[in-house]
């Protein structure tokens, strides 16, 4: 049976995770190809990479991360961020990245999801999406609406309608993030999750909210998610990957361990 | 050495990354020259069947393929390079190498479990395979571990014998190929964390008799 998978989120800027991993013992991982490699031994089931460079000269230096990355981990990751065009996707699966996350450029531009899927495959391209629950008008009949910017900017764009879009556009799957959930560890977006895996046939990621186990439990049963992203839960160290996947297993959730 | 075929296909570079983290020495090669004179030969890929099998012939690697299987020495396929070892694909109506008889099919759709819910097309992430006999290439690795897929299509050997492993999703399909100096693999094993590496590592030091 298809395991559901585990995927902790670095956020990286200039080369360095902006939340490293916090030890009880205080140690502090600010390393991304360290973070990655501690992830990999502990059973990550897959990463994602999001460059939050600013600057476009400083770029480069992720393409440097990716490939020290792919040297030390043997699990797929994708890197999302600031991806615009062909080349940036090549450059980054060039570098060894298996999968490349759109977001806002997807937005901004619908054909670039048919070309990357076009040019390397549609199990590599990824469609980012963030969303804001707003009230059901003509333009969102689903009460959610597509964001960029962080949340800042609303695009008039309804969020199912655009979830089945990328589908048909050639993304091989969806990473799903609530913005009104993000940050809060609170849990998933539960309205939204079921809504939109329910209405597509490739996989979708749950992302924002996460704060204990019992939220991945909801979203990857409940919430019909095929994987649910993490990040402050597991670099703070107040849990551990296996620990989630435990607490997972004995509510008969299908997981993967290391070996 | 173990030389890599390059088609233009998908992400050689894990495969030679793993190689290289395994300390197992290899090249990425597209000379058929070079193909023939390896020690062993890794067919990876990702991608389509049609795209795929023009490239080969373009460049005469499905004959020199054909002929280093022929001289029995090791063949590692993974996943559409497992995919074109056999007679025909489904995708894009493709003939491919015919190394192994049989056709590589679609997943039903839709596709249903026991329950009756519907299943995601691709076959995304990381399942078990349930090993239908010992191998070499399988010494290293428990009978628990799970294994990264990413495929909408999947093998039918015309023999059942050559089933080396089976994955369930909706109905079982096979996931693992053996025949003679032949394993393919239907997943990723240069993503697939220790277990995959554990089969690479089996693999650079398998002599291509397929007994245990």
């Amino acid at each position: 049976m298809l395991t559901k998978r585990i995927i902790p989120c670095l956020d990286v800027r200039d080369g360095k995770t902006t939340k490293g991993i916090r030890f009880k013992n205080n140690i502090d991982i600010g390393d991304p190809v360290e973070m990655a490699r501690f992830y990999y031994d502990e059973g990550a089931d897959e990463l994602v990479f999001y460059d939050i460079t600013a600057s476009a000269e400083k770029r480069g230096i992720m393409i440097d991360v990716v490939q020290r990355v792919a040297e030390e981990i043997f699990i797929p990751f994708s890197v999302g961020g600031g991806i615009s065009s062909l080349e940036d996707m090549r450059q980054v699966l060039l570098a060894g990245a298996e999968k490349v996350s759109i977001n806002s450029a997807a937005i901004k531009n619908p054909s670039l999801i048919e070309q990357g899927a076009k040019a390397f495959g549609r199990q590599c391209i990824v469609l980012g999406m963030d969303v804001k629950k707003v009230p059901v008008s003509p333009a969102t009949p689903s009460g959610y609406e597509m964001v960029i910017h962080g949340g800042r900017t609303f695009t008039g764009i309804d969020a199912l309608w655009w979830a089945k879009e990328g589908a048909r556009l050639g993304a091989g799957e969806i990473c799903l993030n609530s913005i009104d959930a993000d940050g809060t560890q609170k849990g998933y977006e539960m309205d939204l999750t079921p809504l939109i895996s329910g209405n597509v046939s490739i996989p979708v990621i749950a992302s924002g909210g996460a704060g204990i186990p019992e939220h991945l439990y909801r979203v990857l049963s409940r919430g019909k998610a095929d994987a649910g992203l993490i990040a402050s839960m597991t670099h703070y160290g107040t849990y551990t990957i296996r620990q989630i996947k435990d607490y997972l297993k004995e509510r008969e959730v299908p997981v993967r361990y290391l070996w | 050495m173990i030389s890599i075929i390059d088609y233009k296909a998908g992400n050689l570079t894990s495969v030679e990354r793993a190689l290289k983290k395994l300390s197992v020495p290899c090249r990425i090669t597209n000379d058929p020259n070079l193909i023939g004179d390896s020690e062993r030969l890794i067919f990876p890929g990702v991608g389509a069947a049609g795209e795929a099998m023009r490239v080969l012939q373009g460049e005469g690697l499905d004959q020199a393929i054909k002929q280093y299987f022929l001289s029995g020495r090791p063949l590692l396929g993974i996943c559409l390079g497992t995919q074109v070892i056999l007679d025909f694909s489904q995708e894009n109506r493709t003939p491919c190498l015919g190394l192994l008889p049989g056709e590589v099919v679609h997943f039903p759709d839709p596709l249903l479990d026991r329950e009756g819910s519907v299943l995601k097309i691709p076959h995304m992430g990381w399942n078990r395979v349930d090993w239908t006999r010992n191998h070499p290439l399988l010494r290293q690795i428990p009978t628990q571990s799970h294994f990264y897929f990413v495929h909408s299509y999947y093998p039918i050997p015309r023999n059942e014998t050559a089933v080396l492993g089976w994955t369930d999703y909706g109905p079982r399909f096979p996931s693992a190929l053996a025949f003679k100096n032949l394993v393919a693999l239907q997943f990723h094993p240069e993503k697939s964390g220790p277990p995959g590496l554990a089969l690479l590592k089996s693999f650079s030091e398998w002599e291509g008799k397929d007994a245990d």
